[in-house]
């Protein structure tokens, strides 16, 4: 039977599941869960020497998640499509789960809440005039005055200030909070950026993806909560525990790429083995997330495991860096190669090495820092030099092909020391 | 003295939306349904290799995920002449199946059941009288238990008196048009609560071939996810066995939950069937679920229910479908912010511009109406008149045409409400209509697409890609152009490409919500929603504090902004802004 939101009467957390009917044996197996996508950042933190992930037992989240108390959310949708409300809504299955969600007060949400208009403003009113957990999807479109997204009247830029004013923790979920997504890839006609070109002063979780996946979405949150603090981010600022691994390393067809068995046609021998989707234009090599370890829907499936290339979507400009989606990476040789793909995934990411010792407290300036360190690699010049183009595309050929996300990059810098 | 209501946020809808109203002694006298946000997302595609086009304008919208992207693909496939199979051509109707019924689901329960439902009432209700009551109603729904409702109960008094309403905050709750009594208040929050259980089961079905959902994976040419089966890395017995079952406990649902639910709430509000008439014009290209990669009277790519065929009613005149012509679309930019090169016309879509011309103030604003441009909504209209699209539109051209189930459905309300087949244009028709017509896709879904994909693999047909032209080399020299017509959850949907030299030359989309959201033409005729808000000065809108009574109406149409506002530039003409 599913459960309901959990009405909030105890003092805390495991008090109100008990009253709601869950044991302590249901409460523990869900903080086993969260323990699970935890320890995907493990091997990172224990290299790093940071915290200790391998001691966040289910026994340790039971105690910190057990006495949290209530907190006001604000959940702002700007420029977007509401597919990351979509996701998170998807989030979960296990019956207790759904109980968890009770443990945020949701008080303004434009897809769920009851109220409109006038009732509606004056619950987001009263929500930031507190401290809150701000949540954002989509983008802020900064041209023309901010016509392109207003509302209540108010421009989506306005909108996000007063809301980011008394946030405790600011949550960019989604592509377009993150950089902008589709509507601010080339040409970009409404100047769409992420929450962290606005929000220069506070840290901002990129909860990266478009959409990310559902239980991602959660689990941020309920990290927030268990800890204390944001969790570990990498240089674009996602959190480790979801975006620490490349889909190249993760990968269960890993073993075919190594063997150098690909998928040459959607319709070929390989493709019905399950071969590596490399020639066909994955971007697994260049993307970090724990699509294969998580999953999507229930653990149902993911985009590799059904026979597509994977667009990374959870990379900044996508759109523009990895189009066209079914032309491949630069050709990282046969047996052996984890070196060479190594460099040549984080090298088109963006990121460096370094990346992941930056702490919690990374902000916009950090970020923008990166972004600028990697303009130097230029690794994109190579894409679309491979032989296994198929599709000559002038605009990425004859310029340099990273040129467009590199502006958007400097401008989302611009706009933040113009703070 | 007219009385000045603005409603933004229009809350539980997809996107941005903002009404504004003017009313007199309780009635509705003045609307306009204006449109806040812009993306601009077909010139972003202009350009690019036409087989990624689906997925830019798959992110169009993330509550018809997917949809966007079948049009898309299909569209490209006419324009380079690719046939996809039939087993990929099944698993796109499965996978568009499955959205449409649990975004009809998602919409009656999460979007819509508030406007009818008073969420604290359900505190005060007595549980084993609610089992009474879904007994009574004919709900078999497997959750209508005693130990449920009890659970139920308690937890939205827990909610009630922790003081943090989360998001029931603000809400009308104390608006004197509530009218369930408190057990069908508390059988409607715990279904609420179970339909959440339920959309996340059923996605799983799109999860399995589209490896995601939101935003799955399609291909132009078929699907990238292969069927064999006999081999582990396909899809075979494992899956369809698990799609099955999430099958199964669709139809369930949709009978023994959904059906009772609405036709029940609605029974309390009779009165909705003379509330939000609009426009009596309706079109559509066959029921939920049609596709066609070109001409809708030429070629059709589905099985979805092909006895229906495209159609238009004029006039709420049931006996006579006309025949539908594409050529006769034409959207209007009268009250938008847009400019035409030739003036205020209306343009066919494959001649569509999109030049940006915004005459709105600067925000913050606090009232819009006042100007003639008011929405980044365009309006299209059909031989020069508004047209309704989606659900309605669908289940009246069924119904005109004589397809049994919806007869049978359809007669059943109308015996039920004792209304008339015209009264169906209306508030609570809408909702109806939308009802019946996922009664119709899942039962389309249980007993015909999905038998027939696994009689398929039984005939040993495995084959789901046309890899011929897959090769841009193989593609029509010169401009090769296309389209599709898909129905989905928000009605009729068209993508329209022109390819050059292996790229996106033009690409425009005429969406749902597009028809029902756009504002006045050229001749003041007001769009669908406003036509239903202000179109007899009838509507109620007894408090403009707590506006539930165009909530319900505006809710009724089902509205998806991102999808409704987009813009095509085929030339790449830069944008150009006037700020007034």
């Amino acid at each position: 039977m599913p459960a309901e939101l959990s009405g909030w009467v105890e003092p805390t957390l495991e008090e109100n599941l008990a009253r709601a009917g869950f044991g302590r044996r249901d409460f523990m197996k869900y903080c086993g869960e969260l323990a699970a996508i935890f320890a995907v950042g493990v091997p990172t933190f224990a290299n790093a020497s940071q915290a200790n992930a391998a001691s966040m037992t289910a026994e340790v989240i039971a105690e910190k998640l057990g006495s949290a108390t209530k907190p006001v959310v604000v959940w702002l949708q700007l420029q977007e499509c509401t597919g990351c409300m979509e996701s998170a809504l998807r989030s979960g299955g296990t019956t207790i789960e759904e109980a968890v969600l009770g443990l945020l007060s949701v008080n303004y949400n434009e897809l769920v809440m009851q109220a409109a208009g006038e009732a509606a403003n004056k619950a987001l009113e009263e929500a930031n005039a507190s401290e809150h957990v701000l949540v954002v999807n989509g983008s802020v479109p900064t041209r023309d005055g901010g016509i392109y997204c207003t509302i209540g009247g108010e421009s989506a830029e306005t909108i996000l200030r007063k809301s980011a004013e008394k946030a405790t923790a600011i949550l960019a979920v989604g592509a377009c909070a993150v950089w902008g997504s589709v509507q601010a890839s080339n040409p970009n006609p409404t100047g769409a950026v992420g929450v962290d070109a606005i929000i220069t002063d506070k840290p901002v979780v990129n909860v990266a993806g478009c959409p990310p996946i559902g239980e991602v979405i959660t689990a941020t949150i309920a990290y927030v909560l268990t800890h204390g603090e944001l969790p570990k981010l990498d240089a674009e600022g996602r959190p480790l525990f979801a975006y620490d691994q490349r889909i190249h390393d993760s990968c269960p067809r890993r073993a075919h790429f190594d063997a150098g068995q690909y998928v040459r046609s959607f319709d070929d021998e390989g493709a019905r083995n399950g071969w590596c989707l490399y020639e066909v234009g994955c971007k697994g090599p260049s993307t970090f997330s724990a699509c294969p370890i998580i999953k999507w829907n229930l653990g149902t499936n993911w985009p590799i495991g059904a026979g597509h290339p994977c667009i990374g979507c959870t990379e900044k400009y996508f759109y523009d860096r990895f189009t066209p989606f079914y032309q491949t990476l630069p050709d990282v040789g046969g047996f052996g190669v984890e070196s060479t793909a190594e460099k040549v995934g984080w090298g088109l990411v963006g990121a460096v090495a370094a990346g992941v010792a930056v702490h919690a407290g990374v902000t916009a300036v950090r970020h923008a820092a990166s972004r600028r360190a990697a303009e130097g690699s230029e690794p994109l010049q190579a894409f679309g030099d491979s032989e296994r183009v198929w599709l000559p595309n002038p605009k990425r050929v004859t310029e340099p092909t990273d040129a467009a996300a590199s502006g958007t990059a400097i401008s989302n810098d611009e706009s933040g020391k113009a703070e | 003295m007219a009385t000045r209501t603005v409603i933004d946020p229009l809350t539980r809808i997809e996107g941005h939306l903002r009404i504004e109203l003017e009313s007199e002694a309780g009635r509705i006298s003045k609307a306009w349904s204006e449109t806040t946000q812009f993306r601009g997302i077909e010139q972003i595609v202009t350009g690019r290799d036409p087989r990624d086009a689906w997925a830019f304008v798959q992110r169009i919208c993330g509550v018809c995920t997917t949809v966007h992207a079948i049009a898309s693909v299909s569209a490209v496939e006419n324009a380079i002449g690719s046939n996809p199979p039939e087993q990929a051509r099944l698993i796109r109707d499965i996978v568009l199946g499955s959205q449409e019924v649990q975004d009809h689901v998602i919409h009656f329960y999460h979007l819509h059941a508030l406007d009818w439902v008073n969420v604290p009432s359900a505190a005060k209700a007595d549980p084993a009288k609610a089992v009474e009551l879904a007994k009574a109603i004919g709900s078999t729904w497997k959750g209508n238990t005693l130990e449920r409702f009890t659970e139920v109960r308690d937890t939205v008094q827990g909610v009630l008196d922790s003081g943090q309403l989360s998001i029931f905050t603000g809400g009308y709750w104390d608006h004197p048009d509530y009218r369930l009594p408190a057990e069908a208040n508390l059988m409607a929050v715990a279904h609420y609560l179970d339909a959440l259980e339920f959309q996340r089961s059923m996605i799983r079905i799109g999860t399995v071939f589209g490896g995601k959902n939101p935003h799955p994976n399609f291909l132009v040419g078929g699907m990238a996810c292969t069927i064999d089966p006999n081999r582990s890395e396909s899809i075979n017995q494992v899956q369809t066995d698990q799609i099955q079952q999430w099958i199964d406990e669709s139809v369930d649902f949709v009978r023994s939950c959904y059906l009772p639910d609405a036709l029940a709430i609605l029974s309390f509000y009779p009165d909705y069937f003379d509330v939000g008439a609009s426009t009596p014009n309706f079109f559509a290209v066959g029921m939920s679920g049609a596709t066609f990669a070109g001409n809708p009277n030429e070629s059709r790519t589905t099985s979805a229910h092909t006895a229906v065929k495209p159609g238009v009613i004029m006039n709420m005149d049931l006996t006579r479908v006309q025949p539908f012509d594409p050529a006769k679309i034409t959207e209007w930019v009268s009250s938008a912010w847009y400019e035409y090169s030739g003036g205020d016309i209306g343009l066919t879509p494959d001649k569509g511009e999109t030049t940006v011309k915004y005459t709105g103030p600067k925000p913050p604003f606090t009232w819009l109406g006042d100007n003639d441009e008011y929405t980044w909504c365009k309006a299209p209209r059909y031989d020069g008149k508004p047209m309704q699209v989606g659900p309605l539109a669908r289940v009246l051209l069924a119904y005109a045409q004589g397809h049994a189930r919806t007869k049978e459905l359809v007669d059943g309300a109308i015996a039920k409400y004792k209304i008339t087949a015209a009264q169906l244009n209306s508030t609570a028709g809408r909702t109806l209509a939308r009802c019946v017509e996922c009664v119709t896709s899942v039962e389309l879904l249980a007993e015909e697409v999905w038998p027939k994909f696994l009689a398929n693999i039984k005939a040993g047909d495995i084959d789901v890609f046309d890899s011929s032209k897959w090769d841009p080399s193989s593609w029509p020299a010169g401009r090769a152009s296309g389209y599709a017509f898909v129905e989905v959850a928000r009605g009729n949907l068209s993508h329209w490409v022109s390819i050059e030299n292996g790229k996106v030359a033009h690409y425009q989309a005429v969406v749902p919500t597009t028809w029902l959201a756009g504002g006045r033409d050229a001749a003041g005729t007001q769009g669908p929603y406003e036509e239903s808000l202000a179109g007899n000065g009838k509507h109620p809108l007894a408090d403009p504090k707590q506006p539930l009574e165009p909530l319900r109406t505006i809710h009724s149409f089902d509205p998806c902004m991102s999808c409704a506002v987009h813009v095509l530039d085929p030339d790449g003409e830069t944008l150009e802004v006037v700020n007034s």
